[in-house]
């Protein structure tokens, strides 16, 4: 208990005092899970909805193969890009390994099938509202994807800031493709991992208060931007 | 002879095996209102929405001859139970317009007229999911006539509503029917028919038991079927 309280007083000192460690690595994780979210969204919410709308013969398998992708570990799916950014991979050439370029490469990896399960759920249930009309009206099929992906933004955002959570919480494989390098690679995550290990708890803990802290103020900045929760909606 | 006309001929549509409706071979005049009825599951929807071009026919065919063809390109559907977009009234008045290409200020200017035409008036920037029975039904009817249709399909528009909502409806239809457009709806409200039908076409169990004027079918109905109906017994 003690060091849970010692841990706030440490986060709030490190707050106030915009300690300049805390800014840089909280920049870090937020330009790198932002930056996964955001294309990870790119190809995930058309994807979903293209699902929605669509059928073809491998649709349930290709459905299947999405939900269960959301579980992808994300140590595994590090490992993997690890292995393919290396010196001696395929694309190691590159040099991307322990830059922040690839460790949003891997949380894209982690994020896309999140994002695009979760629209394609909101768009399916949008599109089976909307099917006669659309049809009745002659919307041509791009027409449709767009008033499906305009009506269902608010559940498109869900599925974006489940992308970001996910992505900002994540540890395993931005561990090992960034390689938590101080100013250069390391994030929240990964140094409340490396606090913890060393046995600083009140450090580890104010860092954990601050990621809380972020994923809290990201997802509330972008339900006010997008008034999500105005007037009687719910 | 009236000038235009849609002709069904052996119009047949099975889903899963069984026969909704039909065969069903019937001809429609160019003008005036249809009223389709009949019993609960006789297939008036799925009629309509065949008519519509909604529902893909297992066998026959729907042709459109003479001015027809013109009520074929333009054509509206108000369904049974509205759809409702996730958007203001206004906006969803505006669609079909801004689906042509019809710029925002000016869509949703002729929405807000279209909006005045049928009486519906409420705040217009509300989203639609908090208008109330009879309003999301003259939303719905907005949606439907801002394309001016030369043929407007409207599957029970007053199910639900109470006696001033359907006589407001019943106004509106009579006004565009005496613009011009032709109307096929269904209905279950045997009064709703005698107000406003220029002829009648009667279904029992997917195939067509009767059709005719309204003044023939409501004073004299031929079929067995029919004759129940008006008396108020149940068909099944």
């Amino acid at each position: 208990m003690n060091d849970i309280l010692q841990g706030m007083a440490r986060a709030a000192r490190l707050v106030v005092t915009l300690d300049a460690d805390l800014v840089e690595i909280t920049a870090l994780s937020l330009q790198v899970s932002l930056g996964a979210a955001v294309i990870a969204s790119a190809i995930g919410l058309p994807l979903g909805a293209w699902l929605a709308i669509n059928r073809f013969p491998a649709r349930r398998v290709v459905i299947a193969v999405l939900n269960a992708l959301m579980g992808l570990p994300p140590v595994v799916v590090g490992l993997i890009v690890y292995v393919l950014f290396s010196r001696s991979g395929p694309l190691g050439a590159l040099g991307l390994l322990f830059t922040p370029t690839v460790m949003v490469i891997a949380q894209v990896i982690i994020i896309t099938p999140i994002v695009a399960s979760v629209s394609h759920q909101a768009i399916r249930e949008l599109w089976a509202d909307y099917h006669d009309l659309l049809i009745s009206l002659k919307a041509n099929r791009l027409q449709r994807i767009v008033t499906l992906l305009w009506d269902g933004r608010r559940a498109l955002m869900t599925a974006s800031l489940a992308g970001f959570g996910r992505g900002v919480g994540e540890v395993g494989a931005i561990m090992i493709v960034g390689g938590n390098i101080d100013h250069a690679t390391r994030v929240l995550t990964t140094a409340i991992a490396l606090e913890t290990g060393k046995g600083a708890f009140d450090m580890a803990l104010a860092l954990g208060f601050v990621l809380i802290g972020l994923a809290i103020s990201v997802n509330l900045a972008l339900h006010f931007l997008s008034r999500t929760e105005r007037g009687s909606r719910w | 002879m009236v000038s235009g006309m849609i002709v069904l001929e052996g119009v047949e549509l099975r889903r899963g095996g069984r026969v909704i409706v039909g065969p069903v071979s019937l001809t429609l005049g160019a003008e005036g209102i249809t009223m389709v009825m009949g019993p609960n599951g006789a297939g008036k929807t799925t009629l309509l929405r065949a008519l519509h071009g909604l529902e893909r026919l297992s066998s026959g065919q729907i042709r459109w001859a003479g001015n027809g063809n013109a009520l074929r390109e333009r054509q509206a559907f108000v369904f049974q139970t509205p759809v409702l977009m996730r958007r203001s009234a206004l906006d969803s008045i505006a669609y079909p317009l801004r689906l042509r290409g019809v710029k925002r200020a000016e869509a949703r200017e002729r929405a807000a007229a279209c909006a005045e035409q049928v009486g519906l008036r409420v705040n217009l920037k509300k989203e639609v999911s908090d208008l109330s029975g009879g309003e999301k039904q003259k939303m719905a009817m907005a949606r439907a006539l801002i394309l001016e249709p030369a043929l407007l399909f409207l599957d029970e528009p007053s199910a639900n509503l109470d006696g001033r909502s359907t006589r407001e409806i019943e106004e509106i239809l009579n006004r565009i029917r005496a613009g011009g457009t032709r109307i096929v709806m269904s209905t279950h409200d045997i009064g709703q028919a005698r107000r406003l039908a220029d002829d009648v076409v009667f279904l029992h169990d997917g195939k067509l038991a009767e059709q005719g004027p309204s003044a023939a079918f409501f004073d004299a109905p031929q079929s067995s079927q029919a004759q129940a109906y008006l008396k108020g017994d149940i068909v099944l």
